[in-house]
C-alpha cells in the first residue's frame, strides 16, 4: 500500500466517518489509512496477521431511551458480529460506557454477555456512566482489584505495548475529563524502558485530542501523556465517548473514536448538546458497530476494521 | 410558607428567566421550586430559597443526570429521563451543584433566611 493512496483513503475516510459506513484502516509505518469495507472484510481477515483484538464500546447496558428501544438487541448483534471473526481475536478490549445508570446488575449483564464472543480475555477501561453514581468503587472493584493505581493498566502482547487510560474518574464541577498527575507520572514510567521502535496502542474513553471541548469531548491533561509517547514511531490511540467515528494524525499518533453498540450521538456543534440521537429506525444499524484491529509485526502494518451492525 | 412568599421567589426568579432558555427557569411543585433540566443544563443555574424549602430537579434529557454538590452536601443517584430528584435545604449557605456525568453542568441554591 503506497502512501499516496493512504492519503486518498484517510481523506474518503473523512467523508465516510459521518455516513456510518463500515472501514478498513491499515498502518504502515505509524500513518493510518482507510477504505470501505463490506465483501473486503474478507481481505482483511487472509492478511497475514500475527494477532488480532476486538474493540466494543458505549454498550451502555440498561439505556431504554427512544434513540434505541433495543439496545440490549443491537448489543447482542455486536457480540454475534466479534464472535464471527475468524480467526477469533486474541482479546477484547472495551472502552467503557459499559452501562448507562450504572443499576445494580448491569455489569454482571455485560460481562455475562461478552462471553457469548467465545473471547476470554477482556480488558476494560471505565466511561463516565461507569463511575458516576458511586466515585468507581464498584467498576474498581470488579474490573481493576488487585491492581495498583486506580484502573489503568499496561500490557505487552505479541511485540506491542498496550495502554489502557482512565479519563473519568477525576470529574470536577465546571472541568473536563483527565487523567491526573498520579496516573501520568504512571505512564511515564510505564514507556520509559520500551524502545521507540515498539508499537503503542492507547485506549480510554474520553478522546484523548480535542474533538468538541463544549460538549466536554476532549482529555484536558491528555497533551501530557501524548508527550511521553511522542518518541514511539507508531501510536494508536483507541476511544469510546462520542459514539461516532473519527480520526485524527498527528505525527506518529493515530486517534480513533469508535462506534457505540447502543445509539449514536450527533457530530460536535450539530445539535443544542450532546446526549443520544434518534434517527430513523432503518439508519439506527449502520450508526452503531463494533472494530477489530490487525497487527502483523515485520510489516510494520496494522489494519483496523470498523463494521457497522447494519 | 405562605402564597406571598412564593410570589416573592417567583419575582426574583425573573431575571434568570430572561437571561435564560425559553423554557420556564422553574415551576412550583408540591409547593416547592422545580428546577427543569433540559439540553445538558439546569434551567435555573442560580435559585435563592429561604430555609427549609424542597428544591426538586427533573431530567426532560434522554441523557441520564445528577445533581451533586461540590461539597457533598447532598448526592443525588442518576435521575433518568422524566424522573425526579428533591432535596430539603434546612441552612442558610451557598450550595455549588454539578452533574458528575457531565461536570460542564453546574448550578447553585442560595439560602437565605427573608429571601
Amino acid at each position: 500500500m503506497s502512501d499516496e493512496r493512504g492519503v486518498d483513503r484517510r481523506g474518503f475516510l473523512q467523508c465516510m466517518a459521518w455516513t456510518g459506513t463500515g472501514l478498513l484502516w491499515s498502518v504502515a509505518g505509524g500513518v493510518l489509512s482507510s477504505r470501505a469495507i463490506g465483501v473486503g472484510t474478507a481481505e482483511a481477515q487472509t492478511a497475514p496477521a500475527s494477532f488480532h483484538f476486538a474493540q466494543i464500546s458505549d454498550t451502555h447496558i440498561g439505556f431504554k431511551g427512544a434513540a434505541n428501544p433495543d439496545a440490549m438487541g443491537t448489543f447482542e448483534a455486536a457480540i454475534a458480529r466479534i464472535k464471527a471473526l475468524d480467526p477469533k481475536p486474541a482479546f477484547l478490549i472495551h472502552t467503557g460506557d459499559i452501562t448507562h445508570g450504572q443499576k445494580a446488575g448491569a455489569f454482571d449483564v455485560a460481562s455475562e454477555a461478552l462471553k457469548g464472543t467465545g473471547i476470554d480475555r477482556a480488558f476494560y477501561v471505565p466511561g463516565e456512566h461507569d463511575v458516576f453514581a458511586d466515585g468507581g468503587t464498584e467498576y474498581l472493584n470488579r474490573f481493576a482489584a488487585g491492581r495498583p493505581g486506580r484502573g489503568w493498566q499496561s500490557f505487552d502482547y505479541g511485540g506491542v505495548h498496550f495502554v489502557g487510560l482512565v479519563n473519568v474518574l477525576t470529574y470536577k464541577a465546571g472541568g473536563l475529563g483527565s487523567l491526573g498527575a498520579e496516573q501520568l507520572e504512571w505512564l511515564e514510567r510505564d514507556v520509559a524502558g520500551l524502545a521507540s521502535s515498539t508499537p503503542v496502542v492507547v485506549f480510554a474513553h474520553v478522546p484523548l485530542w480535542t474533538v468538541y471541548p463544549q460538549w466536554g469531548w476532549v482529555t484536558d491533561d491528555a497533551t501530557q501523556a501524548l508527550a511521553y509517547l511522542k518518541r514511539f514511531g507508531s501510536v494508536t490511540v483507541l476511544n469510546g465517548h462520542i459514539h461516532q467515528i473519527m480520526q485524527k494524525v498527528e505525527g506518529n499518533v493515530t486517534f480513533h473514536t469508535a462506534r457505540s453498540t447502543a445509539f449514536p450521538q450527533p457530530a460536535p456543534g450539530a445539535a443544542p448538546a450532546p446526549g443520544p440521537l434518534k434517527v430513523p429506525v432503518e439508519e439506527l444499524r449502520g450508526m452503531l458497530g463494533v472494530r477489530e484491529v490487525t497487527y502483523a509485526p515485520g510489516k510494520d502494518r496494522l489494519a483496523v476494521v470498523d463494521a457497522s451492525l447494519a | 410558607m405562605s402564597p406571598w412568599r412564593w410570589m416573592a421567589l417567583a419575582v426574583t426568579a425573573v431575571p434568570a428567566l430572561l437571561l435564560g432558555a425559553s423554557s420556564p427557569a422553574w415551576s412550583q411543585r408540591d409547593g416547592g421550586p422545580q428546577i427543569e433540566i433540559k439540553a445538558h443544563g439546569y434551567g435555573t443555574p442560580q435559585l435563592t430559597v429561604p430555609p427549609g424549602t424542597t428544591v426538586t430537579w427533573i431530567n426532560h434529557d434522554d441523557d441520564p443526570h445528577t445533581v451533586t454538590s461540590t461539597e457533598n452536601v447532598f448526592r443525588s443517584p442518576g435521575i433518568d429521563t422524566d424522573e425526579t430528584y428533591s432535596y430539603t435545604f434546612t441552612k442558610p449557605g451557598i450550595y455549588d451543584y454539578f452533574c458528575t456525568l457531565h461536570p460542564l453542568m453546574t448550578g447553585k441554591v442560595v439560602v437565605r433566611s427573608g429571601s
